[in-house]
């Protein structure tokens, strides 16, 4: 076994970090995907990972489940080094993620997708339980009455509850979405918010990585803004929204522009 | 399930039939069924269930024929040679996964293919163990001809049953569920925490482990081996064929596959000694291109709005 670098948590602190970074970098050939990346998720919290294309924030999700393998850093997942693990322990240990391109096994019924997370990542012990648990995440997600239906034949919006619902099923102390939100309509987006909202009640910690900004302002109590691989802002949303030089630098001017217009 | 039961119920018959009837070349026939069977739901598990399209068959089935017959040689009993045999062919399916299960689709394929030239080049070399391109000779079995292929009938009969038997019961599994997901996504597989490649090293073996002692049931049925033989591309390519046919990735499909290719075989093959090899290119391009799904796809049905579709609309009733 790995040590343990970050001790036993620590029974004084009112709310423990569930994730921590240590100068974690990922590099690509010439690329500096990551740059000595330091952070820490607390246990509950909601935060929103935003930044240009380009920035590394799904690199960062990679880095973190497990996909890639950190270049240098540590990462310490509840009490666990898992820098390194393969996706498989990560996801055991109560890691889940969406795919930012969603990922459904398409010939599966869509009640036998989230069975799988549940009976593997989620630790049930037979396959009857995991569709029993997997029936409860559908109708948390709204999709309980596409249960019978092919996973391939969801719709798009579907298809992101689908990934939802199979994140959810891996019983996940912290579920990273990427980029759930993309390619979805106003209403469906407020449908999302509405399960981003039942989810963070749940006490699962949440990071969001998204474009955008109506999401994180809604939903996240912290931000950190990545840009070129480096951590270049990390804070409450409405200070955050309110840095200009974020604002201008890496959401837009017009955006800069219409907040100040909308008077937010 | 009934679909199962029904083809269950008609395998039984026929082997009942041929056990109570059969000449020798129908007892011929059964045996090589029984054998397809075994092949074809054996390559099912890794090919099918998994979607890792191997070519090892052959490899895995010489291995099994060559490490029986020289066991036998050395005078080990037959059922103590032939369950070795396929202990033996899982822990090198085992080492072979471990060395080519990390790549997938056609760098699969292509690593799997190599094993049996591998194994064949080792065997041509190894004379004074294998008997080298000369081939080996298994001890006789003992009885008189009709007893002896009864014999073979029920062995290689039995172990087709215990291969469906282990595919069914795969499907209803946690490792059936797992290969099922990595067929369909394999990052999307690991990300909810299923061990990939524990799950695909568990399917080439179970997969071997039936190839390998059919192997060497084999070669003690046909008394003689030699390398090019029992490592034969064709073994490689033949459960492929046999399972596109009757339908990947099913648990009836390799059974009505086998039935049906050796009926081909038979009927036309047979017949054709000249463009056999082109009949079978022919079959897998039909396959491909009209039946994908294999021959559980048809429907009298659907069969008749293809039909439909293509007549004029005046000539339609």
């Amino acid at each position: 076994m790995d040590a343990d670098p970050d001790g036993p948590p620590a029974g004084g602190e009112a709310v423990r970090s569930l994730l921590v970074l240590e100068n974690v970098s990922q590099r690509f050939g010439g690329l500096l995907a990551l740059d000595e990346l330091s952070l820490s998720l607390k246990q509950g919290e909601v935060v929103g990972l935003i930044g240009p294309n380009g920035a590394g924030k799904t690199t960062f999700v990679n880095v973190v489940t497990g996909v890639l393998k950190p270049t240098s850093g540590v990462i310490v997942f509840d009490g666990h080094r898992i820098d390194g693990k393969r996706p498989d322990r990560v996801a055991r240990r109560g890691v889940a993620r969406t795919f930012q391109i969603v990922q459904p096994f398409p010939h599966l019924r869509v009640r036998e997708n989230v069975a799988a997370a549940a009976l593997f990542a989620g630790g049930v012990a037979s396959q009857a339980e995991a569709s029993r648990v997997a029936d409860e995440h559908l109708a948390f997600c709204g999709l309980e009455r596409d249960a019978d239906k092919p996973a391939g034949s969801l719709s798009l919006a579907g298809r992101k509850r689908l990934e939802l619902a199979k994140g959810l099923a891996s019983k996940p102390k912290l579920l990273l979405l990427d980029e759930v939100n993309a390619g979805l309509n106003a209403a469906e987006i407020d449908e999302a918010l509405r399960l981003i909202a039942a989810i963070a009640a749940r006490g699962i910690t949440l990071l969001l990585i998204e474009h955008l900004m109506k999401v994180v302002v809604q939903s996240c109590s912290r931000v950190l803004v990545l840009h070129q691989g480096r951590l270049i802002a990390d804070g409450p949303t409405q200070e955050i929204m309110r840095d200009e030089d974020v604002i201008e630098a890496y959401l837009g001017r017009r955006y800069a522009e219409a907040q100040r217009g909308a008077g937010i | 399930m009934l679909r199962g039961g029904l083809i269950g119920a008609a395998a039984v018959t026929v082997f009942g039939i041929l056990l109570l009837f059969g000449d020798n070349y129908a007892l011929r026939l059964g045996t090589t069924v029984a054998m397809y069977v075994t092949l074809a739901t054996a390559w099912n598990i890794i090919g099918g269930f998994a979607g890792y399209p191997s070519f090892a068959t052959a490899a895995f089935f010489g291995l099994g024929a060559y490490t029986s017959g020289i066991a036998l040689s050395n005078g080990i009993p037959l059922s103590v040679a032939w369950a070795g045999a396929g202990l033996i062919v899982a822990l090198f399916a085992v080492m072979l996964g471990l060395c080519i299960l990390h790549l997938r689709g056609h760098y699969f394929a292509i690593g799997s293919l190599v094993a049996a030239d591998v194994l064949r080049e080792i065997t041509n070399v190894w004379v004074s163990v294998t008997g080298g391109g000369i081939g080996l000779n298994l001890p006789l079995p003992g009885g008189d001809a009709e007893t002896q292929a009864k014999l073979f009938l029920c062995v290689m009969s039995g172990l087709a049953g215990a291969a469906c038997c282990a595919a069914w019961t795969l499907t209803r599994s946690r490792l059936g569920v797992a290969l099922r997901c990595i067929a369909q996504n394999e990052d999307a597989a690991q990300v909810i925490g299923i061990d990939t490649g524990r799950s695909k090293i568990a399917a080439l073996a179970l997969s071997s482990l039936f190839v390998g002692i059919a192997g060497a049931i084999y070669a003690s049925w046909t008394i003689y081996i030699d390398p090019s033989d029992v490592y034969d591309v064709s073994l490689s390519v033949k459960p492929i064929i046999m399972t596109l046919l009757g339908g990947v990735g099913t648990v009836t499909g390799p059974i009505v596959g086998a039935f049906a290719f050796l009926g081909l075989e038979e009927l036309i093959w047979r017949n054709s000694l000249e463009f056999h090899s082109g009949f079978l290119g022919l079959l897998v391009v039909a396959l491909v291109l009209f039946l994908p799904a294999g021959l559980g796809q048809l429907r009298v049905g659907s069969i008749w709005t293809r039909i439909r579709t293509v007549l004029p609309p005046e000539a339609r009733p």
